[in-house]
């Protein structure tokens, strides 16, 4: 064998092979969910073909969900929580990040080591008492209870993110603009603001990821069937007892997976330098 | 008198710091205050409420009265409980060693030239990214006991012969959500351990090449070293992460089969919400807290030396 050939053959064995079996494990599961949700379900439950293949498309697994649930209410109210808590977030985020990155005050440090705990801190560790705290404010039931809650996880996420890309922004820029009478606010509004976009498009992505893919928390404060979101609809409405309905449940995971997947496609590049930011700073 | 100029001249821009700092105080205040009170009611009071529920044998629909350390007593001398916590360790050591293991795996992969790389990156990422409560269905269908594609695809290649119980037999139901849980973790590791490999300059890897250093040395004495920081971190979150997990036993086995994969958080929502003994499912939950003060406490020491 040539030195060059043996390269190559080094090469699809140290490197394509393990990467193509890391490719296939993560990724299988999305196929298996794809064609389920196009097949029949004379040809899902049929073992004697190929299953790995889809010999007649169809679309009724989505035209019966459609038809037999409530489907676009449970995305709506997916989308409305999401966007909403991740509006409120980032405003509150926004603003407690250019604190700490920026001014200095008594307990700034404090407040920071505390908002760094509490984004750790799992939601199964509090959910029990704070169902009763949300029955208290009368919003058991109610998407609003999801509006509440889901920002004690997403301020700390967004809190964090925005003190490094502040401080990375140098402050020559703002000090100047408060010497010609801009106060800190406007200074912050229209000189720093400006130049945290990729930050600040990230941390509303990732925050709307979140709450999109929220579980506990919604499983536990909602139980009407109209109020509740994709991720825990989907789980709890299309299985019925022991009846398992395969095509309708993959076709309705599928429908619920798409928009993370697109909105997270569109803008990979600052979902993976701003994901590797966040874990080398942690 | 030159002398009262200047002095009176540091006082007055002593004054101004003084005023600077207060009006900078006070804008800080006013900047973090939402957040700030948004965590106190929704987040350290739940928190408090929980030490006192935990301690109440409080059931759905009635307060029910203080009874001290009566439920942690309960627990401790419970059998499925003890199982329970058995359960937790082994699914966050197995899933955490093995998320560090094939992540690192992976990041090395990721790390080489190769055409397509950007794509291929996000693809990897995709389990991390999906909704699990949705991905996870995805996989109870994988594992189904009468059409699971998996057996299927074992048994065409001639790897087994008998059907595997996925979620049927404890054994298998705990392999099940181990596979699971690394699945959805593994990006989480790979992306994160990648970041610190490629902040590890090249010159490194040449000055050892120099000294005639196999892969294996250059691996162990300059790559491992340089990614401590990093693996450190992601092993700590990954590790309370796991240890609280919730959807994937929820949807996958609720537990079962015999208790054998219940957890913490499945059966704290289970005692709680679902047999209404708010108290002892509040005293369960309070068991992640030991392991939370545990990891925070490394994190900050971790931090600080750096």
């Amino acid at each position: 064998m040539s030195p060059r050939r043996k390269k190559v053959v080094k090469r699809i064995f140290i490197l394509y092979l393990p990467l193509a079996c890391f490719l296939f494990f993560a990724l299988f599961p999305f196929y298996w969910m794809a064609i389920s949700s196009f097949k029949s379900n004379a040809e899902l439950y049929n073992l004697r073909i190929n299953r790995l293949w889809i010999y007649s498309p169809t679309l009724e697994q989505f035209q019966e969900l459609f038809r037999k649930t409530a489907i676009l209410k449970w995305l709506w109210n997916s989308f409305f929580v999401s966007f909403l808590t991740s509006v409120i977030s980032m405003t509150f985020g926004i603003m407690a990040g250019y604190a700490l990155a920026r001014l200095k005050f008594p307990g700034a440090q404090a407040f920071g080591l505390a908002t760094f705990i509490t984004y750790l801190v799992p939601t199964t560790l509090i959910f029990i008492p704070l169902a009763s705290v949300v029955q208290s404010l009368g919003l058991t039931n109610t998407i609003w209870a999801l509006v509440a809650t889901y920002p004690t996880f997403l301020i700390p996420f967004c809190t964090w993110m925005l003190i490094a890309y502040f401080k990375s922004i140098p402050k020559d820029m703002e000090e100047c603009a408060m010497i010609d009478g801009c106060s800190r606010i406007g200074a912050m509004v229209r000189i720093v603001l400006p130049m945290a976009i990729p930050g600040i498009v990230f941390s509303f992505m990732f925050s709307f990821t979140l709450s999109w893919n929220e579980f506990v928390y919604a499983l536990t404060f909602i139980s009407d069937t109209t109020h509740k979101t994709m991720s825990v609809a989907v789980p709890t409405e299309l299985i019925r007892g022991d009846a398992y309905f395969w095509g309708e449940l993959m076709a309705a995971s599928l429908i619920g997976s798409v928009p993370v997947a697109l909105l997270y496609s569109f803008f990979m590049d600052y979902f993976v330098s701003g994901l590797t930011a966040g874990a080398l700073k942690g | 008198m030159k002398a009262f100029v200047a002095q009176s001249g540091k006082k007055a821009k002593k004054q101004l710091a003084l005023s600077f700092l207060k009006s900078e105080a006070l804008t800080g205040y006013f900047l973090i205050s939402p957040a700030l009170f948004l965590l106190l009611v929704l987040l350290a009071y739940p928190f408090f409420l929980a030490l006192y529920i935990s301690c109440s044998d409080r059931v759905l629909g009635e307060p029910g009265k203080f009874i001290l350390l009566g439920n942690f007593f309960k627990l401790f001398r419970d059998t499925y409980f003890r199982q329970t916590v058995w359960n937790s360790f082994v699914y966050t050591l197995t899933t955490v060693s093995l998320k560090l293991v094939l992540g690192m795996a992976l990041a090395l992969l990721l790390n080489q030239d190769f055409p397509c790389r950007n794509i291929i990156r996000g693809a990897l990422l995709l389990p991390w990214i999906v909704p699990t409560s949705l991905s996870v269905l995805t996989w109870l269908w994988m594992f189904d006991s009468l059409f699971s594609v998996i057996n299927y695809i074992l048994q065409s290649l001639g790897i087994i012969s008998k059907k595997i119980p996925w979620l049927g037999d404890p054994f298998w139901a705990m392999v099940s959500v181990i596979i699971v849980n690394t699945w959805r973790g593994l990006p989480f590791f790979a992306v994160s351990i990648l970041a610190g490999l490629m902040a590890i300059p090249k010159e490194l890897y040449e000055a050892a090449e120099v000294d005639g250093a196999l892969a294996v040395r250059k691996f162990w004495h300059v790559t491992l070293p340089l990614l401590q920081p990093v693996i450190a971190v992601v092993v700590l979150f990954s590790t309370i992460w796991t240890f609280a997990d919730f959807q994937i036993v929820y949807i996958l086995t609720h537990g079962g089969p015999l208790n054998a994969t219940q957890i913490f958080a499945t059966m704290a929502y289970d005692v709680a919400l679902v047999a209404g003994r708010i108290g002892e499912g509040a005293a369960i939950s309070l068991f992640l807290f030991p392991a939370l003060l545990v990891v925070i406490i490394l994190i900050l020491r971790y931090l600080r030396q750096e």
